[in-house]
């Protein structure tokens, strides 16, 4: 009688697998749902263990999203997701980390943090789900708001400009550049897959309007269309001249490169305290 | 020629003079030829110009404090004389260039002209004056003169050309000297020779860290804490730690939560803006149960404040910054050895007790250099947090799980079935948000409960003294080195006061301050604010009355300045200085 090899079958994650038992507390309609299950189905292409996964956020409706999926997570305080992120990655290679988060979080309170993140090009996935007002606040303008936005905070019309926040990342040095649509779930679901994917600093920039206090579903619905087919994602001027397009809105791959190489560094040798105090020594 | 027991010397020029290299130079020498030193500066807070000055302590036996009066004093400009004539003894000497100012008439010390500029450019090395300087100094009075070239060497020879130069200043100002007619009674020499350290409070917490076995570290560049920051990118990638150098001082401190998050060890250093902005962040930590270590190195404020002087103002922020009740661990050093010893505990204590840990040193403690005698490693060993035990079910993991001690086990990311969110919002034991009245008063005590058997301990006070006075000193800090320096002084004089150091300042340790309260009639409490902030918190916490005593000029108290509050406390007459 001939051995049979005994193996383990594969243990196959589904999407279902990446989902805490703790309900959203998001409005019904609201864009985030849609964020929430590309990442489940962006997870499950990858068949990444949950365990091996920590998401990052700050403060914001968007942000609560780390409690909903069944990875490890850190809710942490208002605009502050990317630099605990980037500790976190420092410190733990061998962890994939996710930051999400609002436009309020990304654009507005922290937006300091974010042209240094995008520098330091580190192997991060940031998903943003720019709403384009504060939500849980209860409808005040953003820095995403169209000029002469009319809401609690800006009663005669917001008038500063929207910022492009594309071209930000972009012009930091970012390595790969993406934006979806909350609407589109299996386009985003493939965005966020590359951007796990790239070894480098990812930015998928999600349009997720939200229902009850600025409903842009219509008008998003008339203003996304895909990249052309022959855009060149290695094109960095190309990709900056759709990051600031305001009449539509390009989804898609806007920008893409091999991450920075790391720096040479020591090869590491365990501390001993004896041997480096003898440099005091008198 | 008598042999001084003690002296006080201090340089004083232009920055750019090389004063500061001068005494730094001057302490090494003093140090390897077996002298406990206790070094004091000043900078500017600009980059080029402005008035410097560098003091040296130097004796037979330990030194706690920068001394009282100055010995020495070399003048390199008229200026130098302006700033600090007045701070000399009644027999002092003064060494000044007159190619730069004539001898005040006022003077009634023994003077020496010693044209420094002259005596550099003599040898070709007009640059070579703070050399030059070094060895005048050493060949009158003493201090380690046979080890100066190798401390020359040491410090200046990376460049041939530049370090004979530098050799032949140094020659050409020890000659000069030798060739003085001595009329002063200084001389030091040291009676034995053993192993010591020579570290500023800075190094001292940077290896202290060190051997905690931090493994990440992220700052933001800051006055006086910047070194601290610079001893780290140099050790963590060596040891295979983390490093950043952050944005600011949010993303920084926000970096240290993630990686220890990640369970890494992990710390930032700042001084009273950056604590300011990291505010927050540390409410964050206590209420996720995240270790972090702070150093917050005080200078003096508010606002930019005095960037290059030290204070003792931040206690309060440290206390009690941020919003809601979040409570932290604060720890204070009051001496180079210390911020080797406070930073150990800084790590253990904020891995045992899963909190944010605050170490207050200051200013003059962080680039201050004191001979230290070898750390007995043993004493220090590592503690790390609570984890897991064992292989976990699913759903069953209870990261704030309520314990016996209130502490619950935390596990690192990548631990199976033991995913969980830390959150910031009120949660309950898995760690999921909950609001409800009943769950937010049980997690409050539990984070304020897991602290509370350090107020009981008796590790974190140091007494000194007297055993019973009517005069009882409670200080923290660099304050402690002068109230040292009084207690010994009054001891001499046979007027009996009783001291006690609060090393940690939250939890106060209040058995140990209350035992204390038993044997002394009057509290004094010295400090190096306005407000007197310690006084206050004794009062508040331990509802009783003491005389706060408030310094508010940037400088730290001499030890005389607390003799003569002792002095008026036992009723006796000013004290005569000596």
């Amino acid at each position: 009688m001939t051995a049979v090899p005994i193996t383990t079958p594969p243990v196959v994650y589904k999407p279902s697998d990446y989902r805490s038992d703790l309900k959203p507390i998001w409005c019904p309609g609201c864009g985030d749902f849609g964020v929430l299950a590309a990442i489940q189905q962006a997870l499950a292409a990858t068949q990444m263990n949950p365990k091996d996964l920590a998401v990052v956020s700050g403060i914001g409706c968007s942000s609560r999203l780390p409690g909903f999926l069944q990875t490890y997570g850190l809710h942490t305080v208002h605009g502050r997701a990317l630099p605990a992120a980037i500790g976190l990655k420092i410190a733990r290679p061998d962890l994939t980390v996710m930051a999400v988060g609002g436009d309020g979080d990304f654009f507005s309170i922290g937006l300091g943090h974010l042209p240094h993140a995008a520098r330091r090009d580190l192997d991060i996935t940031v998903v943003v789900m720019d709403n384009a007002i504060y939500g849980l606040t209860k409808g005040q303008t953003s820095p995403t708001s169209p000029r002469g936005h009319v809401t609690k905070s800006t009663p005669y019309g917001q008038s500063a400009q929207p910022l492009h926040p594309l071209a930000i990342v972009l012009s930091s040095g970012a390595s790969f550049v993406a934006r979806g649509f909350s609407s589109q779930p299996k386009q985003l679901a493939e965005l966020i897959k590359a951007g796990l994917e790239h070894r480098g600093f990812a930015f998928i920039h999600v349009l997720s309007p939200c229902v009850t206090f600025y409903d842009t579903y219509k008008l998003y619905k008339e203003l996304v269309y895909n990249l052309p087919a022959d855009h060149d994602p290695s094109d960095l001027d190309a990709a900056m001249h759709y990051a600031v397009e305001r009449e539509r809105l390009p989804l898609g791959i806007f920008y893409r490169r091999p991450p920075l190489e790391p720096l040479p560094r020591p090869t590491p040798k365990p501390f001993d305290t004896q041997a480096y105090l003898e440099r005091f020594r008198v | 020629m008598i042999q001084k027991e003690d002296i006080v010397i201090r340089v004083a020029g232009e920055s750019g003079d090389g004063s500061t290299a001068t005494g730094e130079m001057l302490a090494q020498a003093a140090a390897r030829s077996g002298l406990h030193v206790f070094t004091f500066r000043t900078t500017p807070a600009e980059i080029k110009g402005g008035p410097v000055m560098f003091q040296v302590r130097a004796s037979n036996s330990p030194v706690r404090s920068m001394g009282d009066a100055v010995d020495v004093l070399f003048a390199f400009n008229r200026e130098a004389w302006d700033l600090h004539h007045a701070d000399l003894a009644s027999n002092a000497v003064l060494l000044y260039d007159p190619e730069e100012f004539e001898l005040p008439t006022e003077f009634r010390g023994v003077a020496y002209p010693v044209p420094i500029g002259a005596i550099a450019q003599e040898v070709g090395n007009r640059r070579g004056k703070n050399v030059a300087a070094l060895g005048v100094v050493a060949a009158l009075f003493g201090l380690g003169l046979n080890k100066l070239e190798d401390i020359v060497r040491a410090k200046l020879g990376k460049k041939a050309d530049l370090l004979e130069s530098n050799l032949a200043a140094l020659r050409a100002g020890i000659t000069y000297a030798q060739r003085l007619e001595k009329r002063d009674p200084f001389w030091m020499e040291s009676v034995a020779e053993h192993e010591r350290y020579v570290m500023t409070g800075n190094q001292a917490i940077v290896a202290g860290a060190l051997h905690a076995g931090v493994e990440f570290f992220a700052g933001y560049p800051i006055t006086p804490a910047s070194d601290i920051m610079e001893g780290m990118a140099a050790m963590l990638p060596q040891i295979g730690g983390g490093y950043m150098q952050a944005e600011d001082e949010i993303a920084a401190i926000m970096a240290c939560i993630g990686a220890s998050y990640g369970g890494k060890r992990a710390m930032t250093a700042t001084s009273g803006p950056g604590l300011s902005l990291m505010s927050e962040a540390i409410g964050y930590a206590s209420m996720t149960e995240i270790p972090v270590v702070i150093v917050d190195a005080q200078r003096g404020g508010p606002s930019t404040g005095l960037p290059t002087k030290m204070e003792q103002s931040d206690l309060n922020i440290a206390l009690h910054g941020g919003h809601g009740d979040s409570p932290r661990i604060v720890l204070a050093p009051a001496s180079v050895a210390e911020c080797f010893h406070l930073t150990v505990w800084a790590f253990n204590l904020a891995e045992q007790y899963q909190t944010p840990v605050i170490l207050l040193s200051d200013y003059s403690l962080s680039f201050r250099t004191e001979t230290v005698e070898p750390f007995d490693l043993n004493k220090y060993p590592r503690v790390d947090r609570l984890r897991p035990n064992g292989s976990l079910a699913p759903k069953q993991y209870r990261r704030y799980e309520i314990t016996a001690n209130l502490i619950s086990p935390m596990v690192a990311p990548g631990v199976a079935y033991a995913q969980y969110t830390a959150t910031g919002l009120e949660h309950n034991e898995y760690g999921n948000p909950d609001y409800t009245p009943k769950n937010h008063a049980l997690m409050t005590e539990k984070r304020w409960g897991k602290l509370a058997p350090l107020q009981h301990s008796r590790e974190y006070v140091r007494r000194f003294g007297a055993e019973r006075a009517k005069v009882g000193i409670i200080c923290w800090g660099t304050t402690a080195g002068p109230c040292r320096g009084a207690v010994y002084l009054a001891g001499q004089e046979e007027v009996p006061v009783a001291m006690l150091q609060v090393q940690m300042l939250a939890p106060l340790p209040v058995d140990a301050i209350n035992e204390f309260l038993e044997q002394v009639e009057i509290v004094l409490v010295p400090e190096v604010n306005f407000q007197g902030q310690f006084a206050k918190l004794l009062q508040a916490e331990l509802g009783i009355k003491v005389l706060s005593m408030t310094k508010y000029t940037g400088m730290p108290f001499s030890r005389l300045e607390i003799l003569r509050q002792i002095h008026v406390l036992n009723g006796l007459a000013e004290p005569v200085l000596s």
